[in-house]
């Protein structure tokens, strides 16, 4: 409603104080993060000689630099492959009427279902077996399995809806099934692709659970495996730490409010069902 | 019928048309890469996952034995794993009603015509960006004997409020759940922002014009229309409190000591400081089942709500 000016500026303050309370720990965050270490001041009174030095010291030994390269890798990998995979298998699933893809749905739901602890040990065996523990190929392997029943559920939903006379044309015209995905079917799923695109991405690089269990303690590692790690070895030098933590999230932050439209709205569109 | 009818039902069909459409669907070997990957990642594992929670495995020598329901029995008798799926279930409880509660707040505040509202939207949600481990780690800091929220405290002079947030017994739990809402709310107001700006406005105007005031509008018409925004957000709270790990494992590692264990902690401190393979599948299995009965039973019950609204 247009009226009761009064009662919107309360709301107003309201949502205010909301977004301080985001605020606060950002503002701690950095705060600590400049603040050298021989510093024990409270940590909400502002940094009085605000410093650097945390920054270079924390990229060194907590090999950042490595981490945010690895994840930078796994996650345009394991993405690539899974929106690739799950389109192509999203498109035969969506059309068929036959018992087989019925079969197919229910396994996906199945997979939506099962939490990845399950299988968590036994893969974990498999990936030693193989010799993949400890490279990023093994979770790049991982996420383009894990990810699969997901994203296919949104293509499915997407392509459900999809007039067919596209397809029909393109098939008239003489292109088999592959060439009529690929010109025709797969242009017309991008706004599924870039919801699809964003969740995966945000999972991937924010997944903490397998990485801990692949790469724990070895060379190559993702930036929270990296951090886990690197508290672990500093356990109260809390302005090193913090200046990491910083580091990892500017990656992160810069991608989202550069691109935060599509990104809520990928967000609440994709979850929407 | 008349011979001519006989006749014209009898004629032969059109060529081609007796094989159906040719070329109709797309090949069934489109879905093989996605079901290969997802058999050998998912599936596979998972089948073999239920096999060896019915054995004695330490996931290293190849001697074990088939032991039944053995780890499922020494469940029952394990203080530790019990409270552990006391506390997830209780932190998942807590996490939904909690974070959605102020989620639909927020929401509520957001759609509302205050000039703040996109920024403020942007700034809401981006915790939910931000890597679990990372906002967990930092309210580590802040949460600790002489971190911020206690010093914050002081300055206001609410110093007998302080606490050891995270190494008190009682205590420890709320604080994760704290944290976990305090990242994720913007996440559930975004989903029911979705929902609200779904609402035409013209049925708002119509129910004040009926003299609804705003308390009323919200109960008889803001809310049934939010039910498909309520079930996802039920759902995608319950399951992710249910598999909880992350802020768990770096704001207590599940102390003070097992204070705050849940079944995700524990399955992962029984494979790998215990070396009990077997027993910590058994728990992923207890925790598969309890994610199963919470998908199917909330799936049936929102269904219906939603139909009732509808």
């Amino acid at each position: 409603m247009n009226r009761y000016r009064w009662r919107t500026f309360v709301l107003e303050l309201v949502m205010v104080a909301a977004a301080a309370m985001i605020g606060f720990p950002v503002y701690v965050l950095v705060n600590l993060a400049v603040r050298a270490p021989s510093d024990t001041s409270s940590p909400i009174r502002p940094t009085a000689s605000p410093t650097l030095a945390n920054f270079t010291d924390a990229w060194r030994q907590a090999g950042l630099g490595g981490a945010l390269i690895n994840s930078a890798l796994v996650t345009t990998c394991s993405v690539l492959i899974v929106l690739a995979v799950s389109a192509l298998a999203a498109y035969p699933l969506a059309r068929a009427t036959a018992r087989w893809s019925r079969w197919m749905f229910l396994l996906i739901m199945l997979g939506l279902i099962l939490p990845f602890q399950l299988a968590a040990l036994p893969l974990y065996q498999t990936m030693r077996d193989l010799g993949l523990l400890g490279t990023v190929w093994a979770l790049v392997l991982f996420y383009s399995g894990l990810q699969v029943p997901f994203t296919t559920f949104l293509y499915i939903g997407f392509l459900r809806a999809l007039p067919r006379e596209f397809e029909d044309a393109a098939a008239i015209d003489g292109c088999g099934p592959l060439e009529t995905f690929r010109y025709v079917v797969f242009p017309m799923l991008k706004p599924v692709t870039v919801t699809a695109l964003v969740l995966n991405a945000v999972t991937v690089w924010n997944d903490f659970f397998t990485p801990l269990l692949y790469l724990s303690g070895g060379t190559q590692q993702t930036v929270p495996v990296a951090l886990a790690g690197f508290v672990g070895q500093y356990v109260s030098e809390w302005n090193l730490i913090f200046a990491a933590l910083v580091i990892s999230i500017v990656p992160v932050l810069v991608v989202y409010f550069a691109l935060q439209r599509s990104i809520i709205n990928g967000f609440a569109g994709g979850l929407r069902g | 019928m008349t011979v001519a009818e006989k006749q014209r039902t009898s004629r032969p069909a059109p060529p081609g048309a007796r094989r159906g459409r040719r070329g109709t669907g797309p090949p069934w070997w489109f879905a093989l890469p996605a079901l290969v990957l997802f058999a050998f990642v998912v599936l596979v594992p998972s089948g073999r996952g239920v096999y060896y929670a019915l054995t004695d495995w330490d996931g290293l020598s190849p001697d074990w034995a088939f032991v039944g329901l053995d780890n499922f029995i020494a469940m029952l008798d394990d203080p530790t794993a019990l409270q552990a799926i006391w506390h997830t279930l209780l932190i998942a409880i807590a996490i939904t009603v909690i974070q959605n509660g102020c989620g639909l707040l927020l929401a509520l505040g957001v759609n509302s015509l205050i000039k703040s509202r996109n920024v403020l939207r942007v700034f809401l949600f981006a915790p939910a960006v931000v890597t679990p481990i990372v906002t967990a780690y930092l309210w580590r800091n802040l949460l600790g004997p002489d971190g911020a929220v206690n010093s914050l405290l002081a300055a206001v002079g609410l110093g007998s409020w302080q606490q050891d947030w995270l190494g008190d017994p009682q205590l420890a739990l709320w604080s994760i759940v704290a944290v976990i809402v305090w990242q994720f709310s913007g996440y559930s107001m975004v989903i029911f922002l979705a929902g609200l700006q779904s609402v035409p406005q013209e049925i708002f105007e119509a129910a004040a014009m009926d003299g609804a005031g705003p308390a009323r509008r919200f109960w008889s018409v803001t809310r049934p229309l939010l039910a498909p925004a309520f079930t996802v957000n039920l759902m995608l709270s319950i399951i992710g409190g249910i598999k909880l790990f992350d802020q768990v494992y770096a704001l207590t590692g599940g102390g003070p000591g097992h204070a705050t264990d849940t079944l995700s902690t524990l399955i992962y401190k029984d494979a790998f400081t215990l070396g009990e393979f077997g027993y910590s599948i058994a728990l992923a299995v207890v925790l598969t089942a309890i994610v199963a009965t919470v998908s199917t039973g909330q799936y049936v019950v929102l269904a219906r709500n939603e139909r009732a609204a509808s």
